[in-house]
């Protein structure tokens, strides 16, 4: 065989668009959303206003986030979820109040959806006392662990055996409880993925992981970094799996629901793929090379906040100035979130000791 | 007391401790239906069945992982590994989570869990089943870390860390579990983690040796017995927290010291208990604190390679001999 130009030597595949045809390579596929209407999936009206408010609270808190963060009030990551709402939005609403959930350091929306206040978000945000984790954790480490949010975790894949963990303890002591574990398309490569895996299928663990696909693991398209559709992995492990739109509170919904059911009554591992997207970029620092804006738009018009609206306003659920009033008092919930973040203290720094050992006195070298 | 040997003293503590709470478990490579790759868990499966004594498959990340998820969400875990060099696999999960998730959550989460194995070397092994990772993990806030050298401190020291409320890593040596000791018999016998113990008392020098190397500071000391040295051992038994106070006390006594460790010397247990007496005893000390430790190597296969690696009661002796100005 003759020797190749080293210059058409290549390991990982490259750019955005096609080797072959250079078409634009779309960061994921979404499958198509459920048709059902609420009430055969259980929804009261109620139900859809409470989520529709949820994800709008999401997406305003991150904006003023956002705007909080370039206004230079804090420092550190800021990992947005925006784009991303409906599937902590349908998971919370599917699952019961005690059932655990983890998730990697992409977490203001897991918080905010299971507890953690505006204001104790926007202040761990800003590094205050007042913050859900009084300021040692910061914008990756949100967690309400009373309200069985066990927290973000900044190690991709790091925390995935930790769910399998949560479960194990659940299925130990028999409580009826199932464990619901997420992380990005980039945490499927990790080793610690694939051995969690095995052993919740070994040991019939009562817990679903969910790839929150959003096309994207920092500047990688998925597509780039993993082979195969990441669903398939769940072949391998003789795991139950789907793929779920996850642009659609409905979709997330209706599947978290049915494979809450199974999972709890026969105690099995489950592997969810929602596929979804991010508009935002990976953190705050990111020039976005890597995606189009075409694409961006493409996503942006399958909104999950948008959707949900057309479908109350669609449904005579609620009319133009309801929803408008509920839009200006999540905006001033939020509002007045960042002012008690701006306003609160630091932690005291005899703090800087507190919080590691469960001792009041403890020990510590010097 | 009872004769028993290491195995059983730690047989024994996970015994009585899954006997009085019904939270606490083990898992580990064959700890179940193969009683133990050194059996120290022989029997147990018998006893508390399958859902306490878990055989895990050859998943260190894993099954640690599945550990601290455990403890966070209320249950005891004893983590086994089959040796700490394995638990390198799982190190993301003792120190990036285990040692951090309460803290980064300003206290919402408790870890109490115990991460348990052989730790260094075991004769010829060659160099990736040799190291010994008490200094490492001592490093890391968040973290306790025992590593005993006789029965009796093993079976009370390892009751006190599966009742700690913080993750703790106890660790043990394939070459001592065979190693008999008197174990006391007195009920729930515990044993206060970061309490250091006198094992010889002497005036000339102070001899600072834990784990594995306790036993050849002691045959030291025997020799140097016999040549009129009459030598203090000191066995911190908890790496951290560390009993300062009784290493320099004793120090304040003979005015000499020298670490025993079986760590590589740098940045090591021996560096930390060097610095710490220049510190606090700088104007009571006759002469420089000498180390004993592994050479800056990684260990080798062949027997006389070997036993030129890991310190000896001569290496000891030498040491014990410059600080004391005998040679
Ligand atoms: C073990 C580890 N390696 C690398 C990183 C740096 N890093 C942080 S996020 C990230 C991308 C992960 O992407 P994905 O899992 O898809 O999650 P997403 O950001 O899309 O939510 C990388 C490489 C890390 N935090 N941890
Ligand atoms: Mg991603």
């Amino acid at each position: 065989m003759a020797k190749k130009n080293t210059d058409e030597v290549r390991f990982a595949p490259t750019g955005i668009g096609d080797e072959k045809d250079g078409a634009v390579q779309k960061g994921v596929d979404l499958p198509s959303a459920t048709r059902k209407k609420h009430k055969s999936l259980g929804l009261s009206e109620d139900d859809l206003k409470s989520m529709f408010k949820q994800m709008y609270l999401q997406r305003r808190f991150e904006e003023r986030a956002m705007q909080q963060y370039q206004k230079g009030k804090f420092g550190g990551f800021l990992h947005l979820y925006i784009g991303q709402e409906a599937v902590s939005t349908g998971t919370v609403f599917a699952l019961n109040d005690d059932d655990d959930i983890i998730t990697a350091y992409r977490d203001h929306g897991w918080g905010i959806c299971r507890g953690v206040t505006p204001k104790e978000g926007m202040a761990e945000l800003f590094g205050k006392v007042t913050g859900c984790s009084k300021g040692k954790g910061g914008s990756m480490h949100f967690a309400k662990t009373e309200n069985h949010f066990w927290g973000g975790y900044g190690i991709v894949g790091g925390h995935i055996p930790i769910g399998g963990g949560l479960g194990f303890a659940n299925k130990y002591e028999q409580n009826g409880r199932i464990a619901a574990c997420f992380f990005g398309d980039g945490a499927v490569d990790q080793g610690s993925l694939h051995e969690t895996f095995n052993i919740s299928k070994l040991w019939g663990l009562p817990v679903i992981y969910v790839v929150e696909n959003n096309g994207y693991s920092m500047g990688t398209a998925a597509k780039r970094h993993t082979v195969e559709d990441i669903v398939d992995r769940a072949k391998g492990y003789g795991m139950k799996s789907a793929v779920v739109n996850g642009m659609d509170v409905f979709s997330v919904y209706e599947t978290m629901k049915e494979v809450a059911e199974d999972v709890r009554e026969n105690s099995e591992p489950w592997l969810l793929e929602i596929r979804t997207y991010r508009y935002r970029g990976h953190s705050m620092s990111d020039p976005q090379k890597y995606r189009t804006k075409e694409e961006l738009e493409t996503y942006q018009k399958n909104d999950p906040i948008e959707r949900i609206k057309r479908y109350l306003l669609g449904n005579d659920i609620l009319n133009e100035e309801e929803i408008e009033e509920i839009e200006n008092k999540v905006e001033q919930v939020v509002l007045d979130a960042v002012e008690f973040a701006d306003a609160s203290d630091f932690p005291d720094e005899a703090e800087l000791y507190d919080d590691m050992f469960v001792e009041d006195d403890p020990y510590f070298h010097n | 007391m009872a004769e028993l040997q290491f195995r059983e003293a730690i047989r024994e503590a996970i015994d009585e401790e899954m006997g009085r709470d019904e939270k606490v478990f083990l898992m580990g490579e064959e700890v179940a239906e193969y009683n133990g790759a050194y059996k120290v868990s022989e029997g147990l499966l018998d006893k508390y069945g399958f859902k306490r004594v878990i055989d895990t498959p050859i998943s260190e990340l894993g099954f640690a992982g599945i550990g601290v998820g455990a403890a966070m969400n209320g249950l005891r875990p004893i983590v086994e590994f089959m040796t700490f060099n394995f638990a390198v696999l799982a190190a993301d999960q003792i120190i990036n989570h285990a040692s951090k998730a309460r803290y980064m959550t300003g206290g919402q989460i408790t870890i109490p869990m115990v991460f348990r194995g052989p730790n260094a070397s075991a004769g010829q092994l060659g160099a990736t089943h040799s190291v010994a990772f008490d200094s490492m993990y001592a490093h890391f806030p968040g973290l306790k870390v025992i590593y005993t050298s006789e029965p009796d401190d093993a079976k009370g020291l390892l009751k006190s860390a599966i009742r700690d409320d913080n993750p703790v890593l106890f660790m043990e040596s394939e070459q001592m579990y065979g190693l008999k000791g008197e174990v006391s018999e007195e009920d729930d016998y515990i044993i206060p983690i970061g309490k250091g113990k006198i094992k010889r008392e002497g005036s000339d020098v102070t001899i600072v040796a834990h784990g594995k190397m306790y036993h050849v500071a002691k045959q030291a000391a025997a020799q140097l017995e016999k040549d009129g040295v009459e030598t203090e051992i000191i066995d911190p038994r908890t790496v951290k927290p560390l009993d300062l106070p009784m290493i320099i006390d004793s120090i304040k006594k003979t005015n000499r010291c020298v670490v025993v460790d079986e760590a590589h010397p740098f940045a090591g247990f021996s560096a930390e208990i060097g610095f710490l007496i220049q510190r606090e005893a700088f104007d009571y000390l006759d002469a420089p604190v000498q180390r004993v430790t592994l050479p800056d190597v990684n260990a080798p296969f062949a027997k006389n390679l070997f036993d030129a690696w890991l310190p000896s009661p001569k290496q000891v002796i030498d040491a014990v001999n410059q600080v004391t100005y005998r040679n």
